[in-house]
């Protein structure tokens, strides 16, 4: 037993004698900043299972920084982790710790005693801390959230399609990375060995912007295409792309670039030895 | 130390790397296969290297050497299977295979040999492939 655990004595009684009414109050301040988004059962029990575990953390110590706390702690960063992902904003999270110093302090007023009130003061400040918690883990979850969403983003926009016996191609669409590029090139490049496919087209007519590194990726995308036997067209270079190119002074060599997909594979055919051409209808 | 095999069919030699070389192996197999072409009259050398998964630039050296050394026999070269990890690396590394050409797998090897000799055409390395005329 530490010093601030004797110091919070009448505070932890207050809290022990009182714990369903102040849980009833707590439960009812919250539940209007929730407006209905969390059922009351659900709050009662979140509300009472905090309020326990604070309760057993304040009978043997005052410091948050304590191993007591431990519980409290965990218990604040599910809830928090639980309502980011419901879509609660972090402001609601912390309210509904904030409350709670409402629900104490409303209680502690009517028994007029200084000493208790002081009690609850740093009880206050305690709860602050926690409050600030929340934040801490709501944020966690949220980059979380972010991080996920970047992967899938990643494997959906990156596909390689089979334009033709031996003509694959990837369209590329939105923000070239070094990453994205990456996994462009390590894609196209398994895809041409499984596929055995000899001609593969890059399309960026849905890249926005293109810089030296990007180009430069493109660049050895191609050479390591080349280096494996297959040849690497790349097509729809947008005109401000075509400036920008030329603007920076990227030398794209002898790799093969047309205006369009289509004028691509054209390309890819004939020099596979395919010739499209139109049939003419005959009369009658 | 195991030497790398070189195999006749017909008049092109197949070279079939299995292991991953060590410098010694290298030097060894250039100077194997400057051996057999100066008595085989090959016109053509496959390295099929869909087996190696690891290069440094000294194996990336060593495809150009033989390339150059065929050559003087008056035969080409072609590297196939090259996986990608491979092809990353030497790009990453910044080899250009000289006068080498490549292809995806030994059939496509074979097959652009045989229009080479026959036409001095075809698909490979360094050119791109001709256009077709309209």
């Amino acid at each position: 037993m530490d010093v601030g655990a004797q110091h919070l004595a009448q505070l932890v009684e207050l809290l022990r004698t009182n714990s369903e009414q102040l849980i009833h109050r707590w439960v009812e301040l919250t539940a209007p900043s929730l407006r209905g988004r969390l059922t009351e059962a659900e709050l009662q029990s979140d509300s009472r299972d905090l309020f326990d575990a604070l309760q057993q953390a304040l009978a043997t110590t005052a410091s948050i920084d304590d191993a007591h706390f431990a519980e409290v702690k965990g218990l604040l960063e599910e809830l928090s982790t639980a309502r980011a992902r419901r879509g609660f904003t972090p402001t609601e999270t912390a309210v509904s710790v904030f409350t709670l110093k409402q629900a104490v302090s409303e209680l502690a007023e009517r028994q007029d005693d200084a000493t208790l009130y002081r009690q609850v003061l740093s009880l206050s400040a305690l709860l602050d801390a926690l409050g600030l918690r929340t934040f801490e883990a709501y944020a966690r979850t949220r980059e979380g959230i972010i991080k996920e969403q970047s992967e899938q983003l990643l494997e959906l926009t990156t596909p390689v399609v089979k334009l033709w016996d031996g003509v694959l191609a990837v369209p590329l669409v939105g923000t070239l990375d070094s990453i994205r590029t990456q996994i462009v090139m390590e894609k196209l490049l398994q895809a041409l060995v499984d596929t055995g496919s000899e001609h593969a087209i890059i399309d960026i007519t849905g890249v926005l912007a293109v810089d030296t590194q990007v180009a430069q990726h493109l660049l050895k995308t191609v050479m390591a295409a080349r280096l494996m036997g297959a040849e690497c067209t790349i097509s729809g270079i947008r005109p401000q792309i075509a400036q920008t190119i030329v603007g920076l002074g990227i030398e794209f060599g002898d790799i093969t670039t047309k205006a369009s997909l289509s004028d691509a594979l054209r390309h890819a055919l004939r020099s596979s030895g395919v010739e499209v051409v139109a049939r003419t209808r005959t009369a009658g | 130390m195991d030497r790398v095999p070189i195999l006749r069919i017909g008049d092109v030699l197949l070279v079939s790397i299995q292991v991953d070389l060590q410098d010694q192996g290298v030097l060894d197999l250039q100077e194997d296969l400057a051996e057999q072409l100066s008595s085989v009259s090959a016109r053509g050398v496959v390295i099929d290297i869909s087996a190696v998964e690891i290069v440094d630039s000294f194996i990336g050296r060593m495809f150009a050497t033989i390339a150059s050394v065929s050559q003087l026999f008056d035969a080409a070269t072609v590297v196939v299977g090259m996986r990608p990890a491979v092809a990353i690396t030497l790009v990453e590394l910044g080899l250009t295979l000289g006068n080498v050409r490549t292809a995806l797998n030994l059939e496509k090897g074979l097959e652009i040999l045989r229009s080479t000799t026959i036409g001095r055409t075809g698909a490979g390395w360094a050119q791109p492939p001709p256009e077709a005329t309209r």
